[in-house]
């Protein structure tokens, strides 16, 4: 972990349960996240992965556990104050405001109060930069967008808050391999910006080779913790819980 | 020859006159409308107590004019007097049922606006107010005088709903309004303060409500129940329009206007009012997600 021994990781959930109406899906999860770290959880279709990062986002609520950030308890607070505390969230289905110009996906995580105009320029120079047909079509619907476009366009978004963290759920799924490989770039120049990511996939190789640490979840709890590049070398952990 | 005499017997001045009419009353309808539907859209509330609040801004509006005489004055007292009693009403009674069974918002709302209509009854006592016109010019439309009043009405009605569409276009509180609207979860994970948005597009839906209330008044007189035709009639226009769609029920709400307007010249206002009764049945039958909204691809 990068974090230093004596300050708290940048997320931290200990024994999360939580449940959809009367299912138990998450029994205990228990992970930690440094700053600047891209921690990678995998796992098979339906193990929790996804509630993990809803109930971290505050978008579903525990009725055990802890979330906290940075040492600051968060568990259930409302999530437009989480993003607002530095925590971004890429969904699964990438949940585009599909009405809104690209530009105005974007002014939903730009237009906070103490942010001058400088700096959202800045902002908005960066992800153009790294996503220039962002730029290019800044002023067409959202839904008007690629599917590989839309997820630029969503992680784009959620970097926009300025996070301390993106919650990344499956971000490459479904995507041709040349968008896929965009998706790893910048998910390493959000490692060297130091923006941690917590990086839900089913993408084995890719979550190994972007991730310092991972966490391999079963039936609703982390059966498995290790350094990406330990298991690289030991797939039978990978065999044991993801069937690969 | 034949067609010579079709065009004769085609009451060209009733046309012009009723087209007026239409417009004027499609604008009003409109106002009280997007309101409607703002709120439908953003909250997937049926605002049984819409036209309550259209009654109220009326009712403000007259006490309004008796004590200061200004027409203008009582227009923008009532318009935030009804916005600030809806984000009341919002926070009291629909915030803490959202994400439950729709029946119960639209109980809650329909006990708020028996609560409404009840104490202006007991406030105001049964006999119609009258709001006095700003000004009392006329002009002639054929063998008409026709108010001008009526046309400001039409005026002042698209300029609100102008101003109104420009926020939501452009203004960042509008664009969490539209994000809203569109994903409550995705906006409130974008750090948008949804309840916040929620209790600001009531207050907004009710204001311009109780505008429509004053600027309509000098015409229909004001009294506890004037709300019930005007929000039977929007809620037709938010179906006709497309629920929750804004552009929809503008057009939805002309178009209808100026239907019963025409139908009029034939038969009695009152009957004419059927039009808008079949023009939603026929919505309903054949298009139900309403007729100005682009067909799903």
């Amino acid at each position: 972990m990068n974090a230093s021994a004596d300050s708290p990781p940048l997320i931290a959930v200990e024994d999360l349960h939580t449940y959809y109406g009367k299912s138990h899906i998450l029994h205990g999860v228990t992970l930690h996240v440094g700053p600047g770290e891209v921690v990678g959880l995998l796992g098979r279709n339906g193990v929790g992965k996804s509630t993990t990062l809803k109930t971290i986002m505050g978008l579903v609520r525990p009725t055990e556990g802890s979330v906290r950030l940075a040492g600051q308890p968060i568990t259930g607070l409302a999530s437009h104050k989480v993003a607002r505390l530095g925590i971004g969230y890429v969904p699964e289905d990438r949940r585009i405001f599909r009405l809104l110009t690209v530009m105005e996906n974007l002014r939903t995580g730009l237009d906070r109060e103490g942010v001058t105009d400088a700096r959202k320029q800045e902002l908005l120079d960066k992800v153009f930069t790294y996503f220039p047909v962002l730029a290019e079509r800044r002023n067409q619907a959202g839904g008007t967008l690629s599917g590989g476009e839309q997820q630029m366009l969503a992680i784009a978004r959620a970097m926009m808050l300025e996070p301390k963290i993106i919650l990344l759920d499956e971000p490459t799924e479904g995507l041709m391999p040349r968008m896929v490989s965009q998706i790893r770039t910048i998910v390493d120049v959000l490692h060297r910006d130091n923006v941690a990511i917590l990086l839900v996939e089913q993408n084995v190789p890719l979550t190994l080779e972007a991730s310092d640490r991972v966490y391999i979840m079963e039936k609703g709890a982390v059966r498995h913790h290790a350094a990406a590049r330990d298991l690289k070398v030991n797939d039978a952990v990978i065999h044991q819980y993801l069937g690969v | 020859m034949e067609l010579t005499a079709i065009l004769y017997a085609i009451p060209w001045d009733l046309i012009v006159i009723q087209t007026v009419n239409g417009i004027v009353t499609g604008m009003i309808l409109a106002l009280i409308a997007s309101g409607l539907t703002l709120i439908f859209g953003i909250m997937d509330v049926v605002n049984f107590a819409h036209g309550e609040l259209f009654m109220l801004g009326a009712y403000i509006g007259v006490v309004v004019l008796a004590t200061t005489g200004n027409f203008w004055l009582a227009l923008l007292i009532a318009t935030l007097v009804v916005a600030l009693l809806g984000a009341a009403i919002q926070i009291a009674t629909l915030r803490p049922l959202l994400g439950r069974d729709p029946l119960t918002t639209i109980l809650a709302t329909f006990g708020v606006s028996l609560i409404l209509q009840n104490y202006a009854l007991w406030q105001f006592g049964p006999v119609a107010r009258k709001i006095h016109e700003p000004f009392s010019g006329h002009f002639t439309l054929f063998h008409l005088e026709y108010p001008w009043y009526r046309l400001v009405i039409a005026g002042l009605s698209a300029a609100i709903i102008g101003g109104f569409w420009m926020f939501l276009k452009y203004g960042k509180y509008g664009i969490w309004i539209r994000a809203t609207t569109q994903d409550r979860v995705m906006a409130q994970a974008m750090g948008i303060p949804v309840p916040l948005v929620h209790t600001a597009a009531f207050a907004i839906g009710a204001g311009m409500a109780a505008a429509s209330g004053v600027l309509f008044g000098p015409l229909v007189g004001v009294n506890h129940t004037m709300g019930l035709d005007w929000v039977l009639k929007a809620f037709i226009v938010v179906v006709v329009g497309g629920m929750g769609n804004l552009g929809g029920s503008i057009a939805a709400a002309i178009f209808i206007s100026l239907l019963e307007a025409y139908a009029s010249i034939w038969v009695s206002p009152a009957q004419a009012v059927i039009v808008s009764f079949i023009v939603l049945i026929l919505t309903l039958l054949f298009r139900p997600t309403g007729l100005f909204v682009p067909t799903p691809k």
